[in-house]
């Protein structure tokens, strides 16, 4: 009798903990089902090819174009001077900490690093328009008000973190005996840095680095605040654009009707970064598979 | 005489690890030093090549001059020193890279970088390990798909590439079998013609086997050190002679 019990009772409890497994993944398929759906309703009005070559994209104006194309320069022209600043720093900073800084040095630097990533990304965004903006435009005076510049360079300085504090792991997870062969040969510290330690940490470092990208490409606080919201097809840092997270932020702000063609593109527009984010996230896990290099 | 130690002593911190060690380590010829774990024997080896540099804490005192320099003078290179003093570790520790450029690093972090003296190094030091006609046809295969005992051999090519003087093993066959063992062992002897070796073994037949001077290390002291048969028939010491019976350790 009391055996039974027991049985059913494991039996609830493993019943209950499937049931939490199987929650995430219904959310996620519920997401994506939605953005499918309503995808597939805006591809009812606009075609698929004017969607990806018009170089145009304006849905909130009187003459319509629907082209995707101005989105996408601008997320990928932040995202390249945000990886800019923030994979040879994220870098650098990771090397000095795993191989020069000692034990007290590693553990003071490494917490204070990652508080840049617990900063509101509101702040960053207020921080690119009204400080590092104007400091710019003391240098580049053809610098505009807005643009993707300052929020590309504030998004690296974000990103640093995530760069340095995953690649160094992967760099303190290498083998003390690696470095010890190295040092044995007559290595300088440097060449034990850069010819054993950051190969042997290599996938770690590359999954570090597409997650940087990722975060950079989904990034929306800061560039819808500092980059102007208008979409352009153009790789001009100086002059203001828009990003695809940016434009949803605008369209989401509560002014377009919902059920309109204007309201449907934030479904399509969704679609098209998650399928990009998507995309980096299995490159970055093609690369940790590919590189991995397994110690005993 | 290629070390001349002189009053030694080693420390971790307040543990004291060497205490007062003298003697001397004859080039051209194979030198074992032996002793219960813990004796200090690893500490004494990674003193020669200054590997305990990279330790927190450690510090020593005394002298260890090589080819009459103390090692531990100010003004000393280290890299320099490690370059003529090689090292073969416990546990084979390849790069992560190819058969190839595991043997051509040596030379390559001293700017060597042209193909044709670099291809004549490595199968010259591959060949020395007795490793070549296993690897030739893969030579850019990586070095972590080669078995345990292969890569010891590699690790030795690898320190051999460089041309250095001194080879220094650190129980180079704690973790092969018998077989890899033995490949090992040969490699050893045929070494000792070109460089001095150094070899911290807890194997007393293997060290009867390779050696021709022998120390006993115990409690950070070394309590004898001799030519390696008569450490093994005539030892002077009481301590000498219960370890090589077995009688402890």
């Amino acid at each position: 009798m009391y055996k039974r019990v027991q049985r059913y009772k494991e039996r609830l409890i493993e019943g209950a903990l499937f049931l939490s497994a199987l929650f995430s993944i219904f959310i996620t398929g519920g997401i994506i089902a939605v953005l499918f759906f309503e995808t597939f309703e805006f591809f009812k009005e606009v075609s698929i090819i004017a969607f990806l070559t018009d170089t145009q994209w304006t849905p909130l104006f009187a003459e319509k174009h629907f082209g995707i194309l101005p989105l996408f320069a601008g997320t990928f022209l932040t995202t390249v001077i945000a990886i800019t600043v923030a994979l040879p720093i994220g870098l650098i900073s990771a090397i000095y900490l795993s191989e020069y800084a000692t034990d007290r040095v590693r553990t003071m630097v490494k917490p204070a690093l990652e508080v840049l990533a617990a900063v509101p990304t509101v702040v960053y965004g207020y921080f690119a328009l009204l400080f590092v903006t104007p400091l710019l435009q003391k240098i580049i005076p053809d610098l505009s008000g807005f643009n993707a510049l300052s929020p590309g360079i504030v998004m690296g300085i974000m990103i640093i973190p995530i760069i340095s504090s995953l690649s160094e792991d992967a760099m303190h997870a290498v083998p003390m005996g690696l470095r010890e062969g190295a040092y044995a040969l007559g290595s300088t510290r440097l060449q034990v840095a850069t010819r054993v330690v950051v190969p042997a940490a290599f996938s770690g470092i590359a999954a570090s680095f597409m997650l940087g990208i990722s975060r950079a490409v989904g990034e929306t606080m800061i560039v819808a605040i500092a980059a102007g919201q208008q979409p352009r097809l153009t790789l001009n840092p100086l002059v203001p654009i828009a990003t695809v997270t940016a434009y949803i932020v605008q369209v989401s702000l509560g002014d377009t009707p919902t059920g309109t063609i204007e309201y449907k593109t934030i479904f399509a527009v969704g679609i098209s970064l998650f399928v990009v984010t998507f995309g980096l996230n299995m490159v970055s896990y093609w690369f940790k598979k590919k590189f991995m290099e397994v110690y005993e | 005489m290629a070390f001349k130690v002189k009053d030694v002593n080693a420390f971790y911190g307040e543990k004291q690890a060497l205490k007062g060690v003298s003697f001397e380590i004859p080039a051209k010829s194979v030198t074992a030093i032996i002793g219960p774990s813990g004796c200090g024997k690893s500490t004494f080896i990674r003193c020669l090549n200054r590997m305990n540099d990279l330790v927190p804490m450690f510090s020593i005192t005394g002298e260890i001059l090589y080819n009459g320099t103390n090692i531990y003078s100010k003004g000393i290179d280290v890299t320099e020193l490690r370059r003529r003093i090689g090292m073969v570790f416990q546990k084979p520790n390849p790069f992560p890279k190819s058969i190839y450029e595991n043997a051509a690093y040596g030379l390559r972090i001293q700017g060597v970088n042209k193909r044709n003296i670099l291809d004549k190094v490595v199968e010259g030091s591959l060949r020395k390990a007795a490793l070549w006609d296993e690897v030739k046809d893969r030579l850019n295969s990586s070095a972590l798909a080669l078995s345990g005992g292969q890569q010891q051999r590699l690790c030795i090519a690898r320190a051999i590439a460089t041309e250095p003087e001194v080879i220094l093993f650190d129980e180079p066959c704690s973790a092969l079998d018998p077989i890899a063992t033995a490949k090992i062992e040969d490699q050893i002897t045929a070494l000792k013609q070109y460089y001095t070796v150094v070899i911290v073994t807890h194997n007393m037949q293997q060290a009867a086997r390779v050696s021709e001077y022998t120390g006993f290390f115990m409690m950070g002291e070394l309590v004898e050190f001799d030519i390696t048969r008569k450490i093994f028939t005539a030892p002077s010491n009481k301590l000498t002679e219960d370890y090589i019976t077995g009688r402890f350790g």
